[in-house]
């Protein structure tokens, strides 16, 4: 199967059952989005599938041909980094590290459903632009968990990208 | 996970083909439920066949002033739809109220409506279920069940659907739009999801090689939509109770409308009698008609009882919340 990741197309054979969360980790070796759960439920596996955020875990490697994948390591490298990832060294918004690839991916994507206007829970009118507020924020980055529970720098991380004051 | 053999058409023909005659396949779209129920070997089909290239990602008005969402359509997309926030605020709510955001993005409108139950012994090979192995017994009846039914349930299940889009359809009345090697029908969304019965294994009425191409909707019903959602954290948990209502109130009483729940049975829960009980009433009085209806016979299994008071509470609050 071809898969386009971090805009490089790779060939691989695999057995048809391999998550896309296991291709790039055990077949192309990147290893940067990580394997928590494996059941969708923590979101250390995030990755961006034609832009948007997607569990890895619960996708065949199959079933995203023909889709651009970005990675925690096509965001950006230790000499040029993201803004998230720069963000997120700056606020420490993380401690052991284990899901940040995924905090990361997952807050680049969740900035561009704001920016697209798409609502959320918290949302108070369906029918006004949301707003990058800390309840907003909480709400739309509620499938990514932190065990090491540090969320109020991951919240100022992606605040501060996201260009809130 | 078991072995598989996989295909991706293009066509809608070539999709209903491909499942026809192999009772052990199965469609997949976004995967979210069904490839997580494949890792645990509940689900184990032989085929797979990737329904994700076959259009159906779109929403179309009608001409009668309602929509028709097509099969393959994103829990996010028909959330943000302008369509959809503006006329069917209750569908957007709901829709908002599940999952997570990555969740969201892949899970479809059909997708959706044909997901499985979160009953743990569901999900625990080990133990026995009539829904996963029919005839082997009901753990969740003497076991853990607080998530449990209280209406609707039999001796051999006491599961719940675990959607919140699906109650929103059923207070919108939506009708399910499939087609087959024999042809196309539409299925009411009453008639959709069934009961547990003696037959839990079977979730809806959909029969084998049956693909669902759209979810149509009738023109929004007058009145406030509402969707609240009970759950115990305030984010992607599943609900304990859900209320999905289409309230008309004015000048302190309850002229008329629709009340759909959720987390209370193995279908979303509405009674066309509950809502004729809560015509012309104050919303006190209308929320304790409505439930005496709905909630008729309920019973707890143990740990679940809490949803009966919680379920009337819930319906109280949101009547009373939509006085205009």
């Amino acid at each position: 199967m071809r898969l386009q990741v971090n805009g490089e197309a790779k060939v691989l054979e695999l057995d048809v059952r391999t998550s896309l969360l296991d291709a790039l980790r055990e077949h192309l070796g990147l290893t940067g989005s990580k394997k928590g759960c494996d059941h969708g439920q923590c979101g250390a596996c995030t990755v961006l599938m034609d832009g948007r955020r997607v569990n890895s875990c619960l996708t065949l490697a199959v079933m995203a041909e023909g889709s651009e994948i970005t990675t925690i390591e096509g965001l950006g490298e230790p000499e040029r980094l993201h803004p998230m990832q720069a963000a997120f060294l700056h606020h420490d918004g993380f401690q052991c590290g284990y899901c940040t690839p995924g905090q990361i991916c997952s807050a680049v994507g969740m900035l561009e459903e704001l920016a697209g206007g798409m609502p959320s829970h918290v949302t108070p009118d369906l029918e006004r632009e949301p707003e990058l507020s800390d309840a907003e924020v909480r709400e739309r980055m509620s499938g990514n968990i932190c065990r090491c529970a540090a969320y109020p720098n991951i919240l100022a991380a992606i605040k501060d990208v996201g260009g809130a004051a | 996970m078991k072995s598989f053999t996989y295909e991706r058409p293009e066509s809608v023909e070539a999709a209903v083909a491909a499942i026809r005659g192999h009772p052990q396949a199965r469609f997949v779209a976004g995967g979210t439920n069904l490839l997580d129920l494949m890792k645990h070997e509940i689900e184990a089909p032989t085929h797979l066949v990737d329904v994700n290239r076959l259009g159906l990602d779109q929403v179309e008005e009608t001409s009668d002033g309602g929509l028709r969402i097509g099969a393959l359509v994103r829990n996010s997309d028909l959330a943000a739809d302008a369509r959809v926030r503006s006329r069917y605020g209750v569908l957007a709510r709901a829709l908002l109220a599940g999952a997570s955001g990555q969740l969201r993005n892949r899970a479809t409108t059909a997708g959706n409506l044909l997901q499985r139950t979160r009953c743990y012994y569901f999900y625990d090979p080990a133990k026995p279920c009539n829904k996963r192995e029919p005839g082997s017994g009901c753990s969740a009846l003497a076991g853990f069940n607080r998530i449990h039914a209280v209406v609707g349930q039999s001796d051999h299940c006491i599961a719940t659907h675990p959607s919140d889009m699906a109650v929103a359809m059923r207070v919108l009345d939506a009708t399910v739009e499939v087609v087959s090697a024999e042809g196309e029908r539409s299925i009411p969304i009453a008639d959709f999801h069934r009961l547990p019965g003696d037959r839990p294994e079977i979730d809806t009425t959909l029969e084998a090689g049956e693909l669902i191409t759209h979810v149509a909707l009738p023109p929004p019903p007058p009145g406030q939509q509402v969707y609240r959602k009970v759950r115990d954290r305030a984010s992607y948990a599943f609900a304990l109770v859900s209320v999905a209502a289409v309230l008309d109130e004015a000048e302190g009483r309850v002229r008329g409308g629709r009340v759909a729940m959720g987390g209370l049975a193995h279908k979303p829960w509405r009674s066309e009698k509950a809502e004729a009980a809560m015509a012309d009433a104050k919303p006190g009085q209308a929320a304790q008609a409505a439930a005496d209806v709905l909630l008729a016979g309920a019973r707890g299994h143990g740990a679940n009882g809490f949803k009966i008071p919680l379920a009337r509470q819930t319906l109280a609050s949101v009547i009373a919340g939509c006085e205009g």
